[in-house]
């Protein structure tokens, strides 16, 4: 405790240390904050659970936090639900059997962009007869447009921005625009408060409908989404428990596997120790990364399988010649022949003797060590091979990459993901390069 | 990753010695190479092997050819008119024993330890057969040509890449450790960490700044396309397709490797022997060359040999990245549509790539390395 104490001490003397282990620190409880926040199996809902879990979020647009910028007012995603919301439904029954309903939307529009899309999804329950609805737009102005009529299933979306008959009643505008532009300049829209009236015809005593009018806007969430119209936001909260769970596990898994492979090595030696060299001189020469793609195109990409290959590939790495060049000093000390004398057995001395004294060069080793599998996690999902299942930082990049968000403007969907990726390699990196520092006593004085 | 006790591969394994003048000299040289040689192929060798193990682990890949084969045939018995009038089963007999044929021709029916040798030799020689899918530039599906056509661009992107590299690290750590203290001292250090991001990722910065924002280079690709037919006009453009991901793998590396030259440097210009070099009065150019730059170049070696062998993987998604047409976009090209020959070729020439590394960098620190000739001079 007390050397730990002293570990501390001597770190806070490194400003820079200081910054890596905040951001490293920020990191663990975002991470943290991200799991709790959203359960695991919520989380692989929001990112893989279908058109029902983003239908409502506008495709491919930057985050809300662009209207931060003076003089931008981009629109966001209006939503009304006439299920949710009451008093917007009133019901009226007209003679026998036949019952009108009239659902009245009021949408206050005061942004100074047009929205991406106006879509009206329809739920109606029947059991033989349709119902009917008739949808007519009034604007600030007071100008009534007919949008259209429809024939009711059971679930049915109007998609007004596809309506090529309504374009061609608003002068050749896409209805997206054409319905909110200001008559005197259809280059702005008009700001007020816009009606949306939906008139159905039921023809049946329990038959009901209810309508859900999503206005979708160019800004979204804290994170903005992707081509899918999925909320980045959830995959850059995931992505970090998953960065760092990797990175971790595996600079835990390489760098205590090799140092105890080395030591067993130089200690007993002999065969044992030839042909730990001869391995790791086989590994070396494997290309690790085209091995990791057969694993990953061949077998499976889970998360999880990939990482224990990467352990499993790591274990005899260029870094068991360096730990061993230092348990081959180690092994010559008297302090070792004294545990011999008093008849300690091979793990003992191993464990309690040898091991102990590499930590020194093993801690910053192993921080160092945590970027490169992030980013090596990162690296895989790039090339396509992220897991199926997890919202990932890689695979975001890989998406964006993949939709030409760079070429089409996109930066924030980049962007993002690559800061966060950054800031978690450099935190570490500045951490291992401090602790680097104060271990190794010829670099604390250059 | 900044130790300076390591050693490239097992130096210690085969001793290079070598007599100083003499004519033994040659015959040791060569002896150092051909033994050297050896080992590295036969490490080679394993290595290949335990790829296509890991290729063919729990019969994946012969499933796939065996219904890809399956698949072939039944198209083929399905699409001839004559066959389609015979009975059932007759017909399905039929297409059994075309199966059969196929498999024979591509030996699947021997066990698969004789299998694994034979396709070790073809391996070895890249002499994988045919790709699934993808093609070369002149339409050929031999995947030898394939890998041999795209050998060229990788090896220009990363050579040029690598050998800047090594040039600016090893001046700028010979500047800075002059300077050792000051501001350009304090930057170099503080943006070492930079050196955690792989190449790639300086890549995707590069092409959002200079290609999308500013438009001022291209987005990607060897040369602009259709290629300018003039051959000055076509080494312009490869040029210019040449300066973002070069600057991408000089980023990624750059600050980390000047930072720890630095430091061997300076380690090594606190040693005695160099400030009796300068109570003798010799001029600062003549200590850093002579006694500075000369025993830290092993090291300087060793570090760059682990760099380079961390850098060929980087390299396969910065090519993936600046659409590069090299070994990493064809590997990228190869697993979107699980092509297995063109994904073992390439992982066996990329083992091949690291062991020429390897062999190089042996060669050169068994050059450079005093003791290695200190060693020579006495006792054979």
């Amino acid at each position: 405790m007390t050397a730990l104490r002293r570990l501390l001490g001597t770190l806070v003397q490194f400003p820079s240390a200081i910054a890596g282990l905040g951001i490293v620190v920020a990191m663990v409880l975002f991470a943290i904050y991200a799991v709790v926040s959203i359960p695991y199996p919520e989380a692989v809902r929001l990112w893989r659970g279908g058109e029902d879990v983003w239908s409502d979020n506008p495709r491919t647009v930057p985050p809300a936090w662009f209207n931060w910028w003076p003089g931008t007012n981009l629109p966001t995603t209006i939503r009304i639900d006439s299920a949710v919301e009451p008093g917007l439904k009133t019901r009226e029954s007209l003679d026998g059997d036949l019952d009108e309903v009239v659902i009245d939307f009021t949408i206050d529009y005061g942004f100074d962009g047009f929205p991406q899309e106006l879509t009206l999804f329809f739920t109606a329950t029947f059991a033989e007869s349709r119902p009917n609805v008739t949808m007519t737009w009034t604007t600030p102005d007071g100008r009534e447009i007919r949008l259209g009529n429809l024939t009711l299933r059971p679930s049915e979306a109007f998609r007004a921005s596809q309506e090529t008959r309504l374009e061609r009643r608003l002068n050749g505008l896409p209805p997206e625009i054409g319905l909110f532009a200001d008559p005197d300049d259809p280059s702005r829209p008009l700001k007020g408060t816009y009606g949306l009236r939906v008139e159905g015809l039921l023809f049946e005593e329990a038959a009901d409908l209810d309508a859900r009018v999503v206005v979708y806007g160019q800004v979204h969430g804290w994170a903005g989404t992707d081509h899918r119209r999925r909320d980045l936001g959830v995959a850059l909260m995931w992505g970090a428990p998953i960065a760092l769970a990797f990175g971790l596990l595996a600079a835990v898994g390489t760098i205590v596997t090799t140092m105890f492979i080395a030591a067993m090595g130089v200690w007993f030696g002999g065969w044992i120790d030839a042909t730990i060299q001869r391995i790791t001189e086989v590994n070396i020469i494997l290309p690790f990364l085209p091995i990791l793609i057969m694993v990953g195109t061949f077998y499976s990409r889970s998360i999880w399988v990939l990482l224990v290959v990467v352990v499993l590939l790591g274990i005899f790495s260029a870094g068991i010649k360096t730990y061993r060049a230092i348990f081959l000093q180690i092994k010559q000390a008297p302090y070792i022949e004294a545990a011999r004398a008093y008849g300690a057995g091979n793990m003992r001395i191993i464990v309690r003797y040898m091991i102990p004294r590499i930590i020194p060069v093993l801690v910053p080793a192993f921080v160092s060590a945590v970027p490169t599998y992030v980013f090596l996690e990162a690296s895989l999902a790039v090339l396509g091979l992220g897991d199926p299942v997890l919202p990932t930082w890689g695979k975001v990049i890989n998406d964006a990459q993949a939709n030409g968000a760079l070429f089409r403007g996109h930066y924030f969907w980049v962007l993002q993901p690559a800061a966060l990726l950054l800031v978690t390699g450099f935190g570490f990196a500045l951490v291992g390069f401090a602790l680097d520092r104060v271990f190794n006593p010829r670099l604390r004085d250059v | 990753m900044a130790d300076a006790s390591a050693t490239v591969t097992g130096t210690g394994g085969v001793a290079p010695r070598r007599r100083r003048g003499g004519s033994g000299s040659l015959a040791r040289v060569a002896r150092f190479t051909v033994v050297r040689l050896l080992a590295l192929f036969l490490t080679v060798v394993v290595g290949v092997y335990l790829t296509i193990l890991i290729a063919n682990m729990g019969g994946y890949v012969d499933e796939l050819r065996r219904s890809t084969i399956r698949e072939n045939v039944s198209l083929v018995v399905g699409m001839d008119p004559e066959l389609r009038r015979l009975p059932p089963a007759e017909r399905i007999e039929h297409m059994e024993s075309l199966i059969a044929i196929q498999e024979e021709r591509l030996g699947l029916n021997r066990p698969f330890l004789l299998r694994s040798f034979a396709y070790l030799g073809g391996a070895l020689t890249l002499d994988l057969g045919r790709s699934e899918f993808l093609t070369s530039d002149s339409g050929s599906r031999e995947v030898r040509l394939i890998i041999l056509e795209r050998l060229g661009p990788t090896l220009l992107l990363f050579a040029t890449g690598q050998l800047l590299l090594f040039f600016l690290a090893l001046l700028g750590g010979l500047v800075l450790s002059r300077r050792y203290g000051g501001w350009m001292d304090r930057l170099v250090i503080a943006l070492a960490p930079t050196s955690a991001a792989p190449s790639w990722f300086y890549g995707i910065f590069l092409i959002l700044i200079f290609s999308a924002v500013l438009g001022v280079m291209p987005f990607g690709g060897m040369v602009s396309s259709p290629p300018p037919p003039d051959p000055i006009d076509y080494a312009l453009s490869l040029l210019k397709h040449l300066v973002l991901p070069v600057t991408a793998i000089v980023i990624s590396a750059v600050f980390l490797s000047i930072y720890s030259y630095r430091t061997f440097f300076l380690i090594f210009a606190s040693e005695d022997y160099v400030e009796m070099a300068k109570a003798k009065g010799l001029s600062s150019q003549a200590i850093e060359r002579r006694y500075v730059l000369r025993p830290t170049l092993p090291n300087i070696v060793t570090q760059f040999a682990f760099l380079i062998i961390t850098l060929w993987s980087g390299a396969i998604i910065t090519e993936t990245v600046f659409n590069w047409p090299g070994l990493g976009r064809t590997l990228y090209g190869a697993i979107t549509v699980t092509d297995v020959p063109i994904i073992v070729a390439t992982t066996v020439i990329y083992a091949y790539l690291l062991a020429v590394t390897v062999f190089l960098l042996d060669f050169v620190y068994a050059i450079v390395d005093p003791r290695v000739k200190l060693d020579v001079g006495g006792a054979m």
